[in-house]
């Protein structure tokens, strides 16, 4: 039996080099599946393991990391995932949005704009648009290739003939550089402008469904609309309880068991930096350092 | 007044102390060993070895214990080593006409070349609860006789002999065989990476697509030409010094499904196979690959395409258990922020639907009136 050693940020060097040549691909090609050799990881499918290569692939020993899942730094696949790197790469570990290099997240974008240099990489689940109305790889690919994308236009259509409005919450498909339909992960639609002429690098990773994408900074990303019914954000109508803040996205949660409800911001670091509270230092164990001057 | 936002990382920390002692259970109770598991749940070990894709006794067993005997689990945490493991090359095509047999049966001969060998086998046990078996048993050595080390030809080839039955793809000059745990897999697949899928798919996965084609869905009148299980030995072709130089022994079973072809217009009519190899003794799993490996060539074969187990995009996708069952537990996961969303959503719908019943109770109210 021979006892395992693990590299920087666990990935091996070459695998880390043919991730790295996807992740360029992908930029090359904004939009675009590009198909990867996908590791397992030691953590399960389905829990981040496109998100976690491709940070594995990105990271180095400088980078401050932030690990979102659902908008907040302590869920317990953020603190996982976080705890993660800390170990395997020593790498510094923050919860604020400003002070990261490289933010991990599931299924939000941070409410706080984000600037050059920093880098979102997206976990995602399902990485193919057209997935629920084509299940076939075969078929997608073709569809992708001749920009083919009526099937969806019909189904955002189907959805106003019956609903008078397009009912697609999350998981809202854009265009991205005029050019291939993408699926933002499955964030809400609230999120979506912030892809759009974003500052930071977005990258996506599917690791079950073995395939990267990118969205180059300031690249152009259009949610998916017609003329008469064009895009729309939802949010829940109010504010938060906590902050006070009533553009941001807020989270239902029920305090009672008689069913009362109070909203917060989903983006906890977003919510504690408005309240002037102190964000909560996550070291991971890594050595002290004080953050690289702006 | 808020609290369950934090708080997520010494959860799970005294969630993993928790698990560490149901993992051990009562202390007054012996602790099982690597040796223990190996040895006596060795059909366990021998299928995280399988479905983990890496051959070590050692490490499967380990695997099995951490995993709390639950063999996906284990499956995953060998996966998730072998990844990390540095690849020094492919070994060289192993021959199991060769292999040093411990079983080799075949259903479609009375009697062959060399016997049937039964082996150790559940085949023709009763399945009575042992009760000799539920304190300290004490087993006697099994009988024993002579016999000699020739290798016992496969049956397939004595069919071969006749041209009755199709010849194995001729490995000459195909090039280097594919590996999808380095290189993402795309459609159609070749029957050499649709083997590797199925060699790691889920035994359960394959064994009722396997199932599905004997009761018709893509039948392909199978007979269970050979099943051979036995150690065969592991050579690798060392490019420094211009020769294949021993790894070691394996134990494997390989099973050659014989399955009925009635011709086409550029071949005769004779038997074809299915093919199902697996590390240990694993004829379930040997099985059940063979007959949906031969189910995925029904359009190398021009048969009608209309089964699951016909569909390689279909099985190939969803064949893997580690893939599927992190895919269906992340379930768990939160999924509030998407739910906030849908939830606002059926809200809307709800007073969408609630106006539509009340202009229509006016209707009928004044068309009442």
């Amino acid at each position: 039996m021979s006892a395992p050693v693990y590299n920087f940020a666990y990935l091996d060097e070459q695998t880390k080099r043919m991730i790295r040549r996807a992740i360029l691909k992908a930029i090359a090609v904004p939009g675009y599946q590009v198909p990867f050799a996908s590791r397992e990881m030691p953590m399960p499918y389905g829990w981040g393991t496109g998100g976690v290569q491709v940070t594995a692939a990105i990271l180095g020993p400088d980078d401050v990391l932030k690990v979102i899942d659902q908008g907040s730094d302590d869920t317990t696949n953020a603190v996982s995932i976080r705890k993660f790197f800390a170990k395997t790469a020593g790498v510094r570990t923050t919860t604020r949005t400003a002070e990261a290099t490289v933010i991990q997240t599931r299924h939000r974008i941070p409410e706080m704009p984000l600037a050059e240099g920093q880098v979102l990489v997206y976990q995602v689940p399902i990485p193919e648009p057209l997935r629920f109305l084509e299940p076939r790889e075969t078929e997608t690919r073709v569809m992708h290739a001749l920009a083919d994308y009526g099937v969806m236009h019909v189904k955002l259509y189907e959805d106003i003939a019956r609903h008078g409005h397009i009912a697609t919450t999350y998981a809202y498909p854009v265009k991205v550089d005029g050019r291939y339909v993408m699926d933002p992960s499955p964030t809400p639609k609230f999120d979506n402008p912030k892809m759009n002429k974003c500052a930071a690098l977005q990258l996506f990773g599917a690791g079950r469904e073995k395939r990267i994408y990118a969205i180059p900074p300031h690249t152009e990303v259009v949610s998916l609309d017609f003329e008469d019914h064009p895009f729309e954000r939802y949010r829940h109508d109010g504010s938060c309880a906590l902050c006070g803040c009533n553009d941001s996205f807020l989270d239902e949660v029920v305090v009672d068991d008689r069913g009362r409800r109070m909203l917060v911001c989903s983006d906890t670091d977003y919510c504690e930096s408005r309240r002037g509270a102190p964000a909560h230092p996550h070291n991971g164990g890594a050595p002290e350092r004080r953050p690289a001057e702006p | 007044m808020y609290v369950a936002v934090k708080g997520g990382e010494r959860a799970i920390d005294n969630a993993h102390a928790l698990l560490a002692d149901a993992r051990r259970g009562e202390r007054s109770v012996a602790e099982i060993s690597l040796d223990q598991i190996s040895q006596q749940l060795a059909l366990a070990v021998d299928r995280v070895m399988s479905e983990g894709s890496l051959y070590d006794r050692e490490l499967a067993a380990l695997a099995v214990k951490q995993a709390r005997g639950d063999l996906i689990e284990a499956i995953f945490l060998v996966r998730a080593f072998r990844t990390t493991c540095p690849r020094f090359g492919a070994a060289a095509p192993f021959a199991t006409a060769d292999m040093n047999i411990r079983r080799r049966i075949s259903a479609i001969f009375k009697d062959l070349p060399g016997g049937q060998v039964l082996g150790p086998t559940f085949d023709y046990t009763h399945r009575l609860l042992d009760q000799g078996l539920a304190a300290a048993s004490d087993v006697p050595e099994p009988p024993t006789a002579a016999h000699d080390d020739a290798p016992l030809r496969p049956v397939t080839d004595l069919l071969i002999d006749d041209d009755l039955i199709e010849r194995s793809p001729d490995r000459e000059g195909r090039g280097e065989v594919g590996d999808l745990t380095r290189e993402p897999l795309s459609f159609p697949a070749g029957r050499d990476l649709r083997l590797q899928n199925l060699a790691r798919a889920d035994e359960g996965f394959l064994l009722a697509l396997g199932y599905s084609t004997q009761r018709g869905y893509g039948r392909t009148h199978p007979f269970a030409g050979e099943i051979r299980f036995g150690e065969v030995e592991v050579e690798f072709f060392a490019e420094e010094i211009g020769l294949a130089v021993p790894l070691g022994r394996i134990a494997v079973t390989e099973c050659q499904m014989v399955n009925q072809f009635k011709g086409s217009a550029g071949a005769p009519p004779r038997f074809t196979r299915g093919y199902g190899l697996a590390f240990g003794q694993s004829e379930r799993k040997a099985m059940s690959m063979a007959l949906v490996d031969r189910a995925l060539r029904a359009r190398e074969l021009g048969e009608e395409l209309k089964a699951p187990a016909q569909d390689e995009e279909f099985v190939l996708s969803h064949s893997d258990n580690v893939q599927a069952t992190g895919f269906v537990e992340h379930l768990k996961l939160p999924h509030y922020v998407d739910f906030q969303a849908e939830l606002g959503l059926v809200r809307r719908l709800r007073e969408a639907f609630a106006a539509a019943c009340r202009a229509s109770g006016d209707l009928e109210r004044d068309a009442a009136e």
